[in-house]
This record gives C-alpha cells, structure tokens and sequence, in this order.
C-alpha cells in the first residue's frame, strides 16, 4: 500500500487518506492560448514509468493539496513537498538523482 | 498449418495425440520487415492478422517483451459489449462484437464467444435517464439494446439482490448479444493464424528504441538486435507512453493499474453478465464456475500490475449487496494489469507525429471486447493511411475538441 507524509500538517498515512491529483508542474494555459497549449494543459501527459512528480490533496486529513515524488513503479516515495511551487526542491531532486542514477529532471510540458 | 476439427481430435486419439503441431512458429528476427508491430496483445496481434488477411501484407513481425497475450488480454474480465453512447464507438465496438460472432471459424480457433447477454444495471434515476439514452442512441445505430424494468432483470438474473439497502435495481440497459469469449484463445488464435500467413512472432523481445530519419521511421532497436520497418505500430496498452516517449511525442495517456479476482468455482449460478456501475462492481461465472469479478481502477499513475487493496474491498462489497449469495465464496486470485486512460475514454488509433509510424491505444479498462474491430480498422489505417472506423480516433482530436465522450457511458471499468 501507498504511504504518503503531508508537508502540511506532518500526518503520515495510507493511500486511502488522500486523494490523487495528476501530474505535477503543468504549464497552466490561460486565455488566448493555442489548442496546441490547451491540449498540453488538459490532456498531454509525461506518464513515466519511474519517477513521477504529481499532486495529492489530504482529503481525509487537513484537506490540503501538496506535491510528491514517487516511482510509479516501485511505489517508492522519494519526498512530499508544498503546493506552492513550480520546480521540485533541489535536495529532493538529488536525493532522486541518487537513488535513480541516471534520472534528470525534464522540464515537463 | 493442421486445420483443428473434430476429425484432427479424433485422429490424434488414435496417436497419442503426438501429431499435433506447434500452435506458432518460434521465429527468430529477420533483419528487415515491411510493417513491425509492438505488442502481441490481442489489438497487436489482429492488426498483423487483418494486414495480412485483407491487404496481403505478410512481411510482417509482432515484437513481444514478455509473452504472448501477456499483458491486459491475458488479465481481463473478457466482457464484450458495444452500447456505447457516441455514433464512432457504436461503430467500432458492434463491428468488434460482430466479428467475434464468426472468429472461431475465420481462424479456426475456438475463442469460446458465449453471447450470453450483457445488462448494466440502473440502480438511480439518473442511470435510468441514461441508459433509456443510450438504447435509444443504440436503436439509432443498429446495436440491439433494450432498457428492461426490474422484474425482467431478476428473471434473468436469479440471484440478483433488487431492493439492496443503499442501491436497489430500478432496471438495466440489456444486450442480449453481449457476452464473454475465453481471453488466451484470442490471442493465441491470432497468432496461430498470423504464423500461418509467414508472420513472424518473436516473444522476449524488447523495443528499446525507435529509429528514423528525417522524420521517417525506420526501424526499432530491440533486446534481440535493431530491425529495420517501413511502417511501425505502436500497441502496447499501458506502455504507450514509455513507447511515444522513444518515438519523440507525448501521448494524452495515463497508466493506471486495474484489477480483477475470481472465486472458488461453484456450480452454475449466473448465465448472464452484470455490471453494475453505481456501485463500482462486475461479475459474470466461467466455465470453470469460478465467479469473475472486476472493479475499480488505481487512483494514481503506476505501472505496478498489482493495484491497490483497498480497490478489491471495495469492488467485493459492491458486489455482496448486489448478489447477497457470495458473501461466504473464498477468493481463489487477484492480479492487475496496466490500462491506458485517455481523457475522453476513448481510444486512440492514429497517425503520430512520426511519419510511418502509427499507435493503437487508450483502450483502457475496455478494450478486449474491441480486438477483433480495432485490428480491422488499425490495419486498414497503417495499409491505406485512413480509414472510416478509426477517423474519429486520431491524435488530433485532443488538440481540436472533437472527443468521443464516453465516460459516462462507460463509468465503470469493465
Ligand atoms: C483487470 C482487467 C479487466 C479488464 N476487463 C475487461 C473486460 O471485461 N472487457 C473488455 O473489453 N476489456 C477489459 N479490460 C481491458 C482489456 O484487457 C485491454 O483493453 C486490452 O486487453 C488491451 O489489449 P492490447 O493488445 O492493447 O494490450 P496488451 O494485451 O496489454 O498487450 C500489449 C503488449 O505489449 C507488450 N509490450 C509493452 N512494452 C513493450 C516493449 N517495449 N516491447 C515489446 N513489447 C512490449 C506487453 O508486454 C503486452 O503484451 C480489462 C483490463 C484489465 C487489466
Ligand atoms: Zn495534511
């Protein structure tokens, strides 16, 4: 089973606890954007088999959204972080870069 | 290739049955072939077979990382049905159900399609709304569907539970037509028959990457050497992504593990198939008495194959409030596979930004019923570059709006 700490309010807990929210750091296009933008935001996905930063809400908890990086894989949690924003943290990152020799960060859509 | 008929069993009988030949050939790679297609899943497996059967195009190699039927063929609930809402699924899926009437004998291979009827239950008034809609749509389009009241249901379906305490049976969206066939048989006859025209089959054999030039495919490199294609298809279901992302473009795809389990077998109890949408559960009985039992899919991207445990607590109390009667069956196996969600649920069977290369996926938690249509229509695309069954289909649509929107028609995996 999936086991994810809040960054919020600290509350480490099972899967059931949470909410998934999709992949992480879109480019949020707004009006007077192509249908080539639009599409990217709504609907192009990285999808790795790997690493996969995403975001989860603790919906059962303090009701807060927030970011991790996880192997979709292995189910390996490499870190949670806030919601507030657009690039993962860099010890985060080479705590991945560590673990998944290899690994770089793409800069997703 | 030995015809199977009941002479060939009778025959064998009287030899030990030591006559009978290797149901595929173990081939190895050729250095080059016309058309190279990823994935012998049902889908990949039927589009090398309709290349072959309606375009004469044998030159062909179906590459396989693991074994055939291995992936989401070979881990389905074997549901098929075609009462989708939109005019392109209708058309995709009744053209699919159709084919299967008539498979075993075109490949001479018995897939076991049992058209025991399939009933999506309405268990709100809004379902109710929904389906009477979709049978109308379904009369429409030339699917024979019928919306049934509750007494017809129970009569169908003894053992159903109507005035469950949460979700009682208001009635049911009933295709007398719809039904089961046996999985592994699908593919193995497609690729019986594949082996049969010259096609190659090569399992163990992982595409690593995709090669072109000047925009061109041209080959792939594999863990048993690069082989070079004039036109590559990409149908490989949950690993679409991992294969787009070597051909150079993002797909509008997630992978999500989906899960299924059977019970102990018990003695015949349910000759029908029900899905029940509301409450998130699906059973039918196979031949072996075994209850077959599907639910929900994982609620975050993976590519475990496995799913998450609180998915099977809660597809089994679904479905102990509809069928009080298997509330004391033992589990025998639950296992998972990886489905390709699109964000219209539906597939995909396009042109890539690759020219010469093309993809068949998206099929998501439903596409075993759609074998037989998508191979149909996929090989006609990659021999002709178009064609009326999978127009809709394309990759573009995302980007234009033009979605076949079928998740409310299809609310539940199945
Ligand atoms: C639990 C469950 C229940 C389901 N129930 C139903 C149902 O009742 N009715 C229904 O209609 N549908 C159902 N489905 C959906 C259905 O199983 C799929 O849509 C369908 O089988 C997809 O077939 P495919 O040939 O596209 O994919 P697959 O059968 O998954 O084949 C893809 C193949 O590609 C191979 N591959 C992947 N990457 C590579 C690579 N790099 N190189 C070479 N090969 C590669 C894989 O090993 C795999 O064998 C269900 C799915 C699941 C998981
Ligand atoms: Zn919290």
């Amino acid at each position: 089973m999936l086991i994810l700490t809040c960054p919020c309010c600290g509350v480490t807990g099972e899967e059931t606890e949470f909410h998934g929210g999709g992949e992480a750091h879109l480019t949020r296009y707004g009006p007077g954007s192509t249908d080539e933008e639009f599409q990217a935001y709504l609907f192009r996905r990285e999808n790795p088999k790997g690493v996969h930063f995403e975001r989860w809400r603790h919906v059962n908890g303090c009701g807060k959204w927030f970011h991790a990086a996880r192997c979709t894989v292995t189910l390996e949690v490499f870190g949670t972080y806030p919601a507030q924003t657009l690039r993962p943290p860099e010890d985060l990152l080479e705590r991945i870069r560590e673990k998944r020799p290899g690994w770089r960060w793409k800069d997703l859509s | 290739m030995k015809r199977y008929s009941a002479f060939a069993v009778a025959r064998e009988a009287f030899r030990n049955h030591l006559g009978w030949d290797r149901a595929w050939r173990a081939a190895r790679p050729k250095d080059r072939y016309d058309v190279v297609i990823v994935g012998a899943g049902g889908h990949g497996l039927a589009t090398a077979y309709y290349l072959g059967r309606n375009f004469g195009i044998t030159n062909v190699a179906v590459l396989e990382k693991g074994w055939l039927g291995g992936g989401n063929t070979g881990r389905n609930t074997t549901i098929i049905r075609s009462n989708y809402l939109q005019d392109a699924s209708a058309a995709i899926y009744e053209k699919s159900r159709s084919l299967y009437e008539s498979l075993s004998q075109d490949i001479n291979y018995n897939v076991m399609f049992s058209p025991r009827g399939v009933m999506m239950l309405a268990q709100t008034q809004h379902e109710i709304r929904g389906y009477e809609r979709t049978a109308h749509a379904n009369a429409l389009q030339g699917v024979e569907t019928r919306f049934i009241g509750p007494r017809e249901v129970k009569q169908l379906c003894p053992i159903i539970n109507l005035d469950g305490p949460r979700y009682p049976v208001l009635g049911a969206l009933w295709q007398p037509r719809g039904g089961t066939a046996r999985h592994d048989a699908v593919a193995w006859g497609y690729a019986r028959a594949c082996s049969d025209m010259g096609m190659d089959i090569i399992q163990q054999c992982e595409v690593t990457g995709v090669r072109s030039s000047g925009g061109q495919v041209t080959g792939v490199d594999t863990t048993k050497g690069s082989i070079a294609c004039s036109k590559l298809g990409l149908v490989v279901a949950g690993h679409s992504g991992v294969l787009a992302d070597m051909a150079g473009f993002r797909l509008p795809v997630e992978s999500v593990a989906l899960q299924a389990l059977v019970s102990e077998p018990i003695k015949p109890c349910m000759d029908v198939v029900v899905m029940a949408n509301t409450v998130h559960g699906y059973m039918s009985q196979s031949d072996k008495g075994e209850m077959v039992i599907g639910g929900g899919a994982d609620g975050y991207n993976n590519y475990t194959q496995r799913g998450s445990f609180q998915h099977i607590e809660e597809t089994v109390r679904a479905l102990v409030e509809t069928f009080p009667m298997i509330s004391r069956l033992k589990m025998l196996r639950q296992w998972g596979g990886i489905v390709d969600m699109t964000g219209d649920r539906s597939p995909i069977l396009s042109a890539t930004p690759l020219s010469g290369c093309f993809i068949n996926c998206g099929w998501g938690t439903g596409g075993f019923k759609a074998i037989p249509g998508s191979g149909w229509g996929m090989a006609e695309l990659m021999a002709k570059g178009h064609s009326p069954l999978t127009a809709e289909f394309g990759l573009t649509r995302f980007a234009e709006g033009r979605f076949i929107d079928e998740s409310v028609a299809a609310g539940v995996a199945h």
